[in-house]
């Protein structure tokens, strides 16, 4: 029972991570029907900037405010100068671009950052809290992990639901045509949406970092996870995808708990088929069918 | 003998592959050095791979971004009856990876028939990176990280001493790649080939034409995992190691971008894709290895370029290299024409092997 308790701290506080990647894939899938591979590669590329950051002695919030930004930059400039010119285009093409710009990514880190793996400093402690005389199973750097992601979850929220802005580019994703008939710049509601979503990213590289260090390719399973949340909250709701990245987190906690942590992520392939069989169009998609 | 040639797909294309074998067979044996040949039989596998890939994903319009994990069961095949006995002939080898393989696909293809783009690409990634797991947790059938050695097949003794098993291997490698695109090159021109681009251009206009969208789906998935396996199984042969660190994501992207730049759609794009997948390699790392960089920066200047490559193809080829090539050599002819003998229609595209 214990161990379960364990596992299922580790399994949450792993898959509000997998839910913030999971979160900017389906905002970027609302906006402009294209699945950002190179997610990752950024968050990777943004936690390299902060790690620079902080060794040359800045304090940690500035090197985490600093990955923030330059996320929201590399986002948006991303979508402005790569991702426009194919968004008109067959799906195949935006995947094989953000596949170039993921791969090259991994290639640059290295040439500048170097090649070899980098320890990921944390904010606070991530040894257990401990009341009295019992351990309570989570750290301080636990609560910050799921804090920060829900608190970014809220403000995001706020904005799209709450700001004139945010009505702004829910319209330019809903309907680009009347959008932009009603004097709604439409591209640059889709630049700010990719900024937004990189920014998430970004976040989610920062907080995964200390446990799965600093180093090109450290990114790729966290992106597969939350892809996987994502899918199986349904593409189109972000309340699917962070449910979805959340049971993610705990299956592959456990799998890896009480079978062996090689096989965790074949325990989220199995969630995942589990799921699409059941419903092809995810958990939380209750959007008309592809049909005639 | 010309219009019979017109007529028949069968053997028009039994002539041009045939004579595509003996002049490799002739190049392989008397003009490559041993490098080249080591190249070639990579891009022979690396192409068969594709190729599968292509009918998937190019002609039925089923993005999968798992490939790799497919030649990874292909390969594994291959070196665990190879661990059991090492004297199996190489022909039965070969057809028991192309077999295993295909079954393989037969189970993602069922599970994946009803998943649609990126539900499917999802699908398909989640195994590509879940499945170069299980090596390392049963280790004791398949060697964990380390991996299984394949033993080096020796070239037949009538060939001669000098014959060496580079050369051996090449041949095999170009002989299962020429056989393969023979067979795919008339499934894709017949029905159901068509079959397949019907299901990929309009699904419900397939359906009501009568046609069984998930077996077609299902059977396309298992002709690109038995093509997979074969490549897999030469690949274990190849590199003389399978272990899990041969079958990264990065395989699986490789090959889903091979096909987009050659030429999504054709199988003489997929072979391109597949020598851009070699050789790039090769030359950059000729370049970066020229210019005095550090190690850091030299090591990634392959990929780096690949990365450009890519998005240099995308933005200004939409239909691929050969796709852009085409469009350049159709734009040209027809600049010629019309300058000779004033603006007349282009002729359609001639069918591409």
């Amino acid at each position: 029972m214990h161990l379960f308790v364990i596992y299922t701290v580790a399994g949450v506080t792993n898959g509000m991570v997998y839910a913030a990647v999971a979160l900017a894939l389906v905002m970027i899938w609302r906006a402009t029907r294209i699945i950002n591979y190179a997610q990752g590669a950024m968050a990777m590329f943004t936690t390299y900037i902060a790690l620079e950051v902080i060794r040359h002695g800045a304090p940690y919030w500035l090197g985490f405010l600093v990955a923030l930004a330059t996320g929201f930059v590399l986002g948006a400039i991303v979508e402005r100068v790569l991702v426009r010119p194919v968004e008109s285009r067959p799906p195949l093409n935006a995947v094989i671009l953000s596949l170039g710009v993921l791969i090259l990514l991994e290639a640059v880190a290295p040439m500048l950052f170097g090649g070899q793996t980098q320890s990921f400093p944390v904010p606070v402690s991530n040894t257990n809290i401990v009341a009295g005389s019992t351990s309570l199973d989570i750290s301080p750097f636990d609560l910050f992990t799921i804090g920060a992601v829900l608190v970014a979850m809220l403000l995001l929220f706020l904005v799209f639901q709450r700001t004139t802005l945010g009505l702004r580019m829910r319209a330019a994703a809903f309907n680009p045509e009347i959008a932009r008939i009603l004097g709604i710049r439409v591209g640059r509601m889709l630049t700010l949406g990719w900024g937004l979503a990189a920014l998430l990213g970004a976040l989610a590289g920062t907080l995964a970092a200390p446990s799965v260090y600093v180093y090109p390719s450290n990114m790729d399973e966290v992106l597969v996870f939350g892809f996987t949340g994502a899918i199986i909250g349904g593409l189109e709701s972000p309340v699917g995808a962070v449910i979805g990245a959340v049971a993610v987190g705990l299956a592959l906690s456990y799998v890896s708990g009480y079978i062996g942590s090689d096989l965790a992520p074949l325990g989220g392939f199995v969630i995942l088929i589990v799921v699409l069989m059941l419903r092809p169009q995810g958990l939380f998609s209750f959007g008309r069918q592809r049909q005639v | 003998m010309t219009t019979a040639l017109r007529r028949s797909t069968l053997a028009r294309h039994g002539l041009f592959f045939l004579a595509l074998a003996i002049v490799l067979l002739l190049l392989t044996s008397f003009v490559f050095d041993p490098y080249t040949n080591y190249n070639v039989t990579g891009v022979a596998i690396y192409a068969i791979s594709a190729a599968g890939l292509t009918v998937l994903t190019g002609i039925n319009g089923q993005v999968s971004l798992g490939h790799g994990a497919m030649m990874m069961i292909g390969a594994y095949t291959t070196s665990v009856l190879l661990t059991w006995h090492a004297d199996l002939p190489l022909i039965l080898v070969l057809v028991a990876s192309i077999a295993i393989t295909g079954v393989a696909g037969a189970i993602v293809g069922i599970a994946g028939a009803r998943l649609r783009g990126p539900y499917l690409a999802g699908a398909t990634l989640a195994l590509a990176v879940a499945l170069p797991q299980v090596p390392s947790h049963f280790a004791s059938i398949f060697g964990g990280n380390q991996g299984l050695s394949v033993p080096t097949p020796a070239p037949p003794a009538f060939l001669g001493t000098s014959f060496t098993s580079v050369q051996w291997l090449a041949w095999i490698a170009l002989a299962a790649g020429v056989v393969t695109f023979f067979v795919l090159a008339n499934l894709v021109r017949g029905a159901t080939g068509r079959r397949f681009r019907m299901v990929r251009d309009n699904e419900i206009a397939a359906r009501l034409a009568g046609v069984d969208v998930a077996r077609t789906q299902v059977l396309a998935f298992v002709i690109s995992a038995a093509c997979a396996g074969l490549a897999g199984s030469l690949f274990a042969y190849w590199v003389t190691v399978t272990s899990p660190s041969g079958f990264t994501l990065n395989l699986s992207l490789s090959l889903l971008t091979a096909i987009v730049i050659g030429g999504l759609g054709s199988l003489s794009g997929a072979v391109l894709g597949s020598f851009i997948l070699v050789y790039l390699p090769v030359w950059t790392s000729g370049f970066a290895s020229s210019l005095n960089l550090s190690s850091n920066v030299a090591n990634n200047v392959p990929l780096a370029i690949y990365g450009i490559v890519l998005i240099a193809a995308i933005l200004l080829f939409p239909r691929g290299v050969a796709g852009g090539v085409a469009s350049i050599v159709r734009g040209v002819t027809r600049m010629v024409r019309t300058s000779r003998r004033g603006a007349l229609p282009t002729a359609p595209e001639a069918p591409s092997p």
